[in-house]
């Protein structure tokens, strides 16, 4: 065994994990938006065939992992891997050399608009767009895309997790008051619309855009906004420390200002990270933990112009368990 | 007679005829669908005729042109009542053979349904006049041929259809009314002999019996339909033929001694149609409320007015979010009527001997 002399940093930073097994590593495979045409996917067949144990893991983030990889076959998996990585568009610093990075995790989305009756956006775009964006980056940071409220996507356990809204557009002119929009909402959503006299009533408050009232009104009464619009949630987590879910920040909030939000946490990073941590890894959530909500917020809404529907948290709470304060 | 026109000569053709008629016509509505980026095409006034949708089949039907969704009929206030204003302009309703073999049937239950005419239906009704949009080809689930819709002989002022011709769109004009032919003069309209297109088949087919029994009410071929049903009335708002509406006398919130009336499209499959005084409903299952839609379609108004009511649009199995089609259900009733019917001249057979 003495025979392998391997960086496992530049290993790990090359989206290969150490694996328990030595001797063995696993080619893991970024996915963005969890859309995958069936030519790469046949590759990835060969390759875990022809180099690991015919076996292939569904990662927990869309990915795909193909364990049992001899390590002194890492060359050749890159090499193989290029027509994966070309047919998915993600960015790369040098050609045959496999993924540049692994920090950054792979943007996730559930299936959206593409195939879902309730998706408010085109979730795979957008996760997509954003993986041109942010990757390769080796801060860990977590991104996920959901259609709608229902968060099938549980967006809620990423740092970013983006929730896709409508407007719901009323015409009166339209409306029978069969009421199924009131009691649809009532039942699968929030319960925000009410009869009075004969016309509904939205509870503008109350709604969370979910579209449940357009998706089921027999008359097309209720209609989708033409503006997309999005719930941002931030800094959900999973971890020893204090696993939680991501809270409230933007109600109502356009697409180019995410983008530009999501763009600004990595400097934010870069600015705060702890230079000590392990592995020089640090959760995002952890470092707004140390310098406070009110510095991110600075940092993140910076030359951001958000349009006029929407709402701003003025100052957020994260729950969820502190094993690292009152143990477990 | 009839004329052949261009693009641009369509265009002017709409915009003369818009200076002396409101015009109805099917209108593809972008992102108005029920899923994200879905369109739908339903009824609405148009100025132009790069607004009306020639080409597919019209979502919802034309009978918002008599029966709106929502139509406030009258406003009241302590000792006085005053009817609710309607623009008294002519109306152009542009729609299909189907459909204008649908206006029959609602004048049937709204003019000639008892001693009493609806006044706020004939008021709309006397404005209107039609333009038929021929039908080249049978969309999904039409069966029109089988209810006998295919075919309009009269009752529209002029025909229309488009074909594209290279790389223009000619449209076609089939002009029984003669009084149109100068919009078409004017629009520079070349004359020519045209005849609309018309379905002659369909690939839904319809088996429609002559004759329902009674035992077929009690088949058990509606009960799958309380299951499968979930009653959101889509087929009934849908159908040019469905007639139904309920009242709403609503009092102004701010001052409860004044108010109007207003009347809604009802659905017969939507919960509470047959709700009562007492707590009663006579339709409790989404079974029995299929079983009367259907038969009032194919066999309750024939026996009232001598027709079917149904035209075979096929909108109602267009719409359906749980895939359930009417006009299996036709076949199925078919097929139920005629085992009935075997059974009982079996019987009578076997008495005669």
């Amino acid at each position: 065994m003495g025979e392998l002399d391997i960086n496992v940093v530049k290993l790990k930073k090359n989206a290969f994990r150490v694996s328990k097994v030595r001797g063995e590593t696993a080619s893991r495979i970024r996915i963005p938006g969890g859309v995958i045409d069936a030519k790469s996917m046949q590759k990835i067949v060969e390759i875990a065939e022809k180099y690991g144990t015919g076996t292939i893991d569904i990662t927990n983030r869309q990915g795909i992992e193909i364990p049992g990889i001899k390590l002194e076959d890492v060359d050749k998996v890159n090499a193989e891997v290029q027509s994966v990585i070309d047919a998915l568009h993600i960015n790369q610093t040098e050609r045959g050399k496999g993924f540049p990075s692994s920090g950054t995790r792979n943007i996730e989305a559930c299936p959206g608009k593409r195939l879902c009756p309730f998706g408010n956006y085109d979730t795979t775009a957008m996760a997509q767009r954003i993986e041109q964006m942010v990757f390769p980056n080796d801060r860990h940071v977590k991104i996920a895309c959901t259609g709608c409220s229902n968060d099938c996507a549980k967006v809620r356990f990423a740092d970013f997790g983006i929730i896709g809204m409508t407007e719901p557009q009323y015409n009166p002119d339209r409306c029978v008051t069969c009421e199924q929009c009131v009691n649809y909402c009532k039942k699968r959503s929030v319960g925000a619309l009410s009869v009075v006299n004969g016309k509904i009533v939205r509870d503008t408050d109350k709604c969370i855009g979910c579209g449940v009232c357009v998706h089921y009104c027999p008359t097309r009464a209720w209609t989708r906004s033409k503006e997309h619009y999005f719930r941002l949630v931030l800094l959900g987590r999973t971890g020893k420390k204090n696993p939680r879910l991501a809270e409230d920040f933007i109600k109502w909030c356009d697409e180019e200002s995410i983008m530009k939000i999501i763009h600004n946490a990595y400097a934010y990073i870069e600015e705060y990270i702890d230079p000590n941590a392990v592995e020089h890894k640090e959760h995002i959530g952890y470092i707004v933990d140390r310098t406070g909500f009110e510095k991110f917020k600075e940092y993140i809404l910076k030359d951001v112009t958000l349009g006029p529907k929407a709402e701003v948290a003025k100052t957020m709470y994260w729950g969820g368990k502190h094993y690292d304060q009152y143990g477990g | 007679m009839g004329y052949v026109l261009t693009q641009s000569g369509f265009s002017e053709l709409v915009k003369s005829l818009e200076s002396q008629y409101r015009i109805f016509a099917p209108v593809l509505k972008k992102g108005a669908g029920r899923h994200l980026d879905t369109d739908v095409v339903l009824y609405d006034f148009v100025k132009s005729a790069e607004e009306i949708e020639l080409e597919h089949k019209s979502d919802y039907a034309f009978k918002e042109a008599l029966l709106p969704m929502s139509e406030t009929l009258f406003f009241f206030t302590e000792q006085q009542t005053k009817e609710a204003d309607l623009d008294e302009r002519p109306v152009l309703v542009f729609l299909r053979s189907c459909d204008l073999h649908a206006l029959k049937r609602l004048d049937d239950i709204y003019l000639r349904n008892g001693k009493e005419i609806d006044p706020f239906y004939k008021r709309r009704r006397d404005l209107l006049h039609f333009v038929l949009i021929g039908c080249p080809h049978a969309f999904e689930n039409c069966f029109c041929v089988d209810m006998g819709s295919n075919l309009t002989k009269d009752g529209y002022v002029f025909s229309i259809d488009s074909a594209e011709e290279g790389e223009d769109t000619v449209y076609r004009f089939e002009v029984p009314d003669a009084s149109f032919n100068t919009f078409f003069e004017g629009a520079g309209g070349t004359k020519a002999d045209v005849q609309h297109t018309y379905v002659t088949e369909t690939k839904t087919r319809v088996r429609v019996p002559e004759e329902v029994p009674q035992a077929v009410m009690k088949d058990a071929l509606w009960d799958e339909y309380t299951q499968r049903c979930i009653g959101c009335g889509r087929c009934n708002f849908v159908c040019p033929t469905c007639t139904c509406f309920t009242m709403q006398d609503v009092y102004y919130t701010d001052n409860g001694r004044v108010g109007e009336r207003r009347r809604v499209e009802a659905s017969c499959m939507v919960d509470g149609f047959t709700n009562v005084a007492g707590g009663g409903q006579y339709r409790k299952t989404k079974g029995e409320r299929m079983r009367f839609k259907v038969l009032h379609k194919i066999s309750d108004h024939k026996k009232r007015f001598g027709e079917n009511m149904c035209v075979g649009c096929g909108r109602c199995d267009d719409v359906c979010p749980e895939y359930i089609s009417y006009s299996h259900i036709i076949n199925k009733v078919y097929d139920a009527s005629e085992k009935v019917l075997q059974a009982k001249n079996a019987e009578g057979g076997e008495e005669n001997e």
